[in-house]
């Protein structure tokens, strides 16, 4: 089966219906997924939209989002002769003094890793502790879930450090001159979750959500449909990714989320706390919390670098290229901030992409 | 992190399968699907687990919605300019 979800015809006709909707005042759309950053970036989706068409990046990118607490409470484990599964985004991260690359003079065992599965393998094939940086959104709780939920080995924890994207959808909408008109939604995130979670946010405030995909059709699709919606002042929820988002999301990977997590206040590095974003074990699971097993209290590190636009950029109030540092003092090779940081990252796409995507 | 990929069932063993991604073997958990897989299906794979079964349909369906846009645009267009 080949479909063309590039194909340029298409691509001009939705440009065309963005052009009949969008208003004089302009129109601010946030999408939450460095995912869709990519597409919009590596394809110059920017430099083909009408003027007055504002595309922005929220805080969709789970690298940026962990906060210096978890990763700090990851190095004092090492520290502790535990072995860290991290997902190789993860590695580069500046925590409070310390990356997990570089855990400083004392050194320690940091493994990089696929699949959760992966790291219960490495426990499974060693004696010493291994505890999983359990990091990302509702794409990577059920995973998490599932693999705790049978029984894995004794030596076998995790940091959680799981976030959920709806309520930081809403705490945007509750910033002062947030400015947003319209959101498209993380697609896989969507096909875990469905689309319901955004019918409340889209109500509340009043602003159009869709479900978006990844090709370059499906950000014009998602766009044309949001522009639309706040012309005709009708703030649906839309799922723009049938072919891979069901309405009502999957319920299995839904069902194991529910038996291991529970919602919690969730830190979000360079936000802060916001309500019920956060997933931390249910007490039949904690004796995999390896924050109490080996008794670990972090201190809450400084999450904000001085002169770093991060938080700025994660609720989609900067561009990259508006921080002093972007490209000079801070690069992919030798990242600053956490925003400059793995694929999903804004500052480190916009440099990949050439920098100056608005061109 | 939040990127997941298609790959096709080649074989199934229990809670296992092995997927071809763009003609890679890996091996893929069924445990976070709610669907029956079966050899021949297309999975989205996330970090080594299937999270939905395609179809040729679906993909079909979003076609046809970026169509029905394009349409009604289309048909609006043509009345205002009446
Ligand atoms: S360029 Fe670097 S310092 Fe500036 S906002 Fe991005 S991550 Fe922070």
């Amino acid at each position: 089966m080949k479909f063309k979800f590039k194909d340029k015809e298409r691509a001009k006709q939705l440009i065309g219906v963005i052009e009949d909707y969008v208003p004089d005042r302009g129109i601010k759309i946030v999408h939450v997924c460095g995912t869709h950053e990519v597409t919009i970036t590596n394809n110059g989706i920017r430099s083909l939209l009408p003027e007055g068409v504002d595309i922005r990046e929220g805080p969709g990118c789970p690298v940026c989002v962990t906060p210096t607490r978890d990763l700090d409470a990851a190095i004092k484990l090492a520290r502790k002769g535990a072995i860290i599964a991290a997902f190789g985004d993860m590695m580069n991260v500046p925590g409070t003094e310390y990356s997990l690359n570089d855990l400083g003079p004392e050194g320690a065992e940091v493994k990089m890793v696929y699949s959760v599965s992966g790291a219960v393998e490495l426990a499974r094939k060693v004696d010493s502790e291994v505890v999983f940086l359990g990091v990302g959104f509702e794409t990577t709780a059920p995973m998490t879930a599932a693999v705790l939920s049978e029984d894995p080995p004794d030596n076998f924890s995790i940091i959680p450090s799981n976030k959920l994207i709806p309520p930081a959808m809403a705490s945007l909408m509750e910033l002062p001159d947030n400015n947003v008109d319209g959101f498209i939604a993380p697609g896989h995130v969507s096909t875990i979750i469905g689309c319901r979670p955004y019918e409340p946010i889209a109500e509340k405030y009043g602003v159009p959500i869709v479900v978006g995909g990844f090709e370059p059709l499906d950000i014009l699709y998602s766009i044309a449909l949001i522009v639309k919606g706040v012309a005709t002042e009708n703030p649906s929820v839309e799922n723009g990714y049938p072919r891979a988002v069901n309405y009502d999301g999957n319920s299995r990977s839904r069902e194991l989320i529910e038996e291991v997590f529970r919602v919690e206040p969730g830190l979000w590095r360079g936000i802060g706390k916001i309500r019920d974003s956060g997933l931390g074990l249910r007490d039949e699971y904690k004796q995999y919390d390896a924050l109490a097993r080996f008794d670990v209290h972090p201190e809450e590190g400084e999450e904000v670098l001085p002169n770093c636009l991060c938080p700025q950029v994660l609720t989609a109030r900067a561009t990259p290229d508006q921080c002093g540092m972007f490209g000079e003092e801070c690069t992919p090779g030798h990242p600053y901030g956490p925003c400059m940081v793995g694929d999903e990252a804004m500052c480190n796409i916009w440099f990949k992409y050439g920098g100056r995507p608005q061109l | 992190m939040c990127l997941a990929i298609p790959g096709e069932v080649l074989t199934i063993d229990d809670n296992l399968a092995t997927v071809d991604i763009n003609g890679v073997e890996q091996e893929v958990r069924l445990d976070t699907l709610p669907e029956e897989a079966d050899k021949g299906d297309y999975l989205l794979v996330h970090t080594g687990f299937a999270i939905k079964k395609l179809s040729p349909e679906e993909a079909k369906e979003t076609l046809d919605l970026f169509d029905e846009l394009i349409e009604i645009n289309r048909e609006m267009d043509e009345e205002s300019e009446v």
